[in-house]
């Protein structure tokens, strides 16, 4: 049967085929959809898990692969850089059944901090990698990674990106696999699994001689292929952009990659050989340019292309045109369309965030902020989110601030979410090392940003079970913190009153929990407000909180001239945050005046 | 007809990717090649969205489309409409939704939002043929203003030769079982408009 799939939902129904028993990762754009699927449509077959971060979700897919069955990790490009460490030690200990690392890289940094090359992990970690160009690849690598792995006895990566984990194409199904491995006794190999260098020593033989084995593989495998046409350029390439140069060079010889670490030597001899002018087609960094150039190939590449951003087919063309690889085609039609208003993403109406952010602007403190959707506080009208790095970092920045002799007292601002993922270490560090500060913990009982998926402070886990709430006030206090408040959210004078109070507070850090539910999530709906636009004299403040539902009417309030407000009823959900910084009480709940009257 | 480019654009949280999904789906059953690409951004909302989709009775390689390669734009708000108008051929169709939704950025007074008219004036003087529709009051009268995607849908379909079942199959898929029914009436309004049915 012909399906259209996602690449991210191809990878899900590549692990079902393949024969995965557990799955495990964390969300992030734009890898989040894979185990959204596995849990959806391959629940009876495959144990899938948000785990607490990525490092964590590698360790339980080692473990469940030491045990004998088939595993998989799904993470974003920068997800890599929190697994590595645990991925590191796979290539020496080896495992009892497949198991297969799946990361989503983000070229054109669409939802990333960063636009990292997550092909450099392969020589790094010494690990094998596989590079889909298609949904119906994404499938297939991940199964053959699979039987590869336990053939092996490795790791493997499948590396694909933002272009093929948020496009559909046609896809064959397949069946599960049969004799699926089933978990066995615990392997007590001691020499194999513990990675004391008296062991782990010995083991670089064993990963040299696997590369041998591997090159050898790599030289004859029908993961890379050759597609024989005109034979003045031949093109070497992988992944998505593979499917762009077919396009713009119709009429090229193509090697396509599938197994982009180790490379196969001999067969790109081969190929470069048989062709007047090697290109080399590849995203981000010259990582297939650099290893051929070593095989004493001459090819140009990076040359014509750059080394960040996307090559899409339109530029991709545009760049072969002014290198003199193809004929200049048909003029483009630009229409100019003059300045247009930007559309910055922008915290939706009800969202908890609102008011800790308009509290942030108008105390005016540093804020070292984290990753989530309280990110948007760094945009307008708020510009109160002055740092983001990476997931956690916002804890450890404040303490760095506290310790540097600042003279301000400054603010982390970071997820329920993200403070499980990376944000508990650095805020023990505070504890124990007298860091002070307020750090801001923005509870909205899910992880928001990357599509509300389950935390460790949520009753829910992925596979619908009822779980166990981590209770993040508790925590807080347990790690040592001696001044932790819980808030509502949606109560802007109590944000402002605790925030001030914290800020006082000079006996190591101070924790802020703002309690709110993410509008998606809410079990709680309200019905939305409405302006009296006899009241409203047009002060704009209600503009300020930076609601989408909060809009300018067309009535002028005549002392200053100026557009009065009003709310757009479909887009409010009835948080009442305008109503709360309106100065004249203007504003007020639909149903409950209707009630009154 | 081999091959048709359609863009499906919008802001996050109108339900753009699902009218994506369905356009792409009907194609696939009247026996094309597809491939789609849907640009996100952030999965949260309030962000400018675009999808890709393309038919093709030969095998496609890209998933997207380029500059003056689109033939059918399904816009759901009007400023993404003239955002994305350099995708267009002069041979194409725009349609768009007359809703407006003001960036952050207009609401509170740093940028101008084009008139209606300005906007219309300046699709029309670039492709072929536009259809404003206004799917949002459609969606209200329906009694769910969520059902605005679906609308559109149906205004989308009386344009292209595909057999109307094959757009309820797809829309059957893609909702929620819950929300079917408003979700078909909205299809049947949408092709009305579109003056079929």
């Amino acid at each position: 049967m012909i399906v259209l799939l996602t690449g991210n939902e191809a990878i899900a129904r590549g692990a079902y085929e393949g024969g995965v028993r557990v799955a495990c990762g964390y969300p992030g754009t734009p890898s989040s959809e894979i185990l959204e699927t596995v849990a959806r449509e391959y629940k009876g077959e495959i144990y899938a898990e948000w785990s607490v971060n990525e490092k964590v979700a590698m360790d339980a897919a080692a473990g469940a692969a030491y045990s004998g069955i088939r595993a998989m990790v799904t993470t974003k490009l920068v997800g890599m850089n929190v697994l590595s460490d645990s991925l590191f030690y796979l290539p020496y200990t080896g495992l009892e059944a497949g198991l297969v690392v799946v990361v989503c890289d983000d070229t054109g940094m669409f939802s990333s901090q960063n636009e990292q090359d997550n092909r450099w992990y392969a020589i790094l970690g010494k690990v094998p990698m596989l590079e889909p160009c298609d949904s119906q690849e994404c499938k297939d690598m991940v199964v053959q990674a699979l039987q590869l792995s336990e053939k092996f006895d490795t790791p493997f990566i499948v590396r694909s990106g933002m272009r093929i984990a948020h496009s559909k194409s046609e896809v064959v199904l397949g069946e599960r696999a049969s004799n699926i491995p089933k978990a066995k006794d615990f392997p007590r190999d001691i020499a194999k699994y513990n990675c004391n260098a008296l062991f782990a020593r010995n083991k670089r033989q064993v990963i040299y001689k696997r590369f041998q084995d591997l090159k050898e593989f790599a030289q004859t495998t029908n993961l890379n292929k050759v597609v024989w046409q005109d034979t003045d350029l031949g093109i070497i390439s992988s992944g998505v952009v593979y499917e762009y140069a077919r396009e713009v060079f119709s009429r090229a010889s193509f090697l396509k990659l599938g197994m982009v670490h180790p490379l196969p030597g001999k067969l790109i001899k081969d190929f470069a050989s048989k062709v007047k002018t090697v290109l080399i087609v590849e995203e981000l960094d010259p990582f297939l340019e650099t290893q051929i150039k070593a095989l004493g190939i001459e090819t140009r590449g990076k040359d014509i292309f750059p080394s960040f951003d996307e090559i899409l087919p339109e530029k991709m063309r545009e760049l072969a045109v002014q290198a003199g690889l193809i004929k200049d085609g048909e003029e483009k039609r630009i229409i100019d369309l003059g300045y247009l208003p930007t559309r910055a993403a922008v915290f939706c109406p009800g969202c908890p965030h609102r008011s800790t952010f308009y509290v942030l602007a108008k105390l005016k403190v540093p804020v070292t902020g984290d990753i989530g959707c309280y990110n948007l506080g760094c945009l307008p009208p708020f510009n109160a989110q002055h740092t983001m790095g990476s997931m956690g970092s916002s804890v450890g920045q404040l303490h760095g601030v506290s310790i540097s002799g600042c003279p301000e007292k400054a603010v982390a601002t970071i997820g329920d979410s993200t403070f499980f993922h990376a944000g508990m270490p650095p805020l023990v560090n505070m504890v124990h090392n007298h860091g002070k500060g307020v750090v801001i913990i923005m509870d909205n009982s899910t992880t928001a940003m990357t599509g509300h998926q389950d935390n460790p402070g949520m009753d829910q886990t992925l596979m619908g079970k009822p779980t166990q709430r981590v209770d993040i006030h508790r925590l807080a206090e347990a790690m040592g913190a001696k001044m932790v408040r819980t808030v509502n959210a949606f109560d802007v004078k109590e944000v402002e009153v605790t925030l001030k109070e914290c800020l006082k507070w000079d006996d190591g850090p101070a924790v802020m929990i703002t309690k709110g539910e993410c509008i998606f999530i809410s079990r709680n709906p309200q019905p939305a407000y409405t302006v009296d636009l006899n009241k409203c004299i047009a002060c704009e403040t209600c503009i300020k909180v930076g609601c989408p539902a909060v809009i300018k009417a067309e009535e002028i309030y005549p002392k200053n001239k100026r557009k009065k407000a009003k709310i757009d009823p479909v887009l409010c959900n009835g948080c009442g945050v305008c109503a709360q910084v309106c100065a004249t009480g203007a504003i007020y709940q639909t149903e409950k005046l209707e009630a009154k009257e | 007809m081999n091959s048709l480019n359609f863009l499906v654009c919008g802001v996050g949280g109108q339900g753009t990717v699902i009218a994506s999904d369905v356009v792409a789906e009907v194609g696939l059953k009247a026996g094309y090649h597809v491939k789609k690409s849907d640009v996100l951004g952030l999965a949260v909302r309030g962000g400018s969205v675009i999808s890709h989709i393309r038919w093709n009775k030969e095998k496609l390689h890209a998933p997207m489309v380029g500059t003056g390669e689109v033939d059918i734009m399904l816009s759901f708000e009007l400023l993404e409409a003239l955002r994305r108008l350099n995708f267009m051929r002069e041979s194409g169709i725009v349609v768009v939704n007359t809703q407006k939704i003001p960036p952050v950025s207009v609401t509170t007074g740093k940028e101008e939002y084009p008139s209606k008219e300005e906007i219309v004036q300046k699709l029309q003087g670039s492709v072929k043929r536009v259809y404003t529709v206004d799917a949002l009051k459609k969606a209200l009268e329906l009694g769910n203003s969520k059902v605005v995607n679906t609308v559109l849908i149906g205004f989308l379909s009386s344009l292209i030769p595909a057999e109307p079942e094959l757009w309820r199959e797809a829309i059957r898929a893609f909702v929620s079982p819950k929300y079917l029914d408003v979700n078909l009436k909205a299809f049947k309004a949408g092709r009305k408009l579109g003056g079929m049915e």
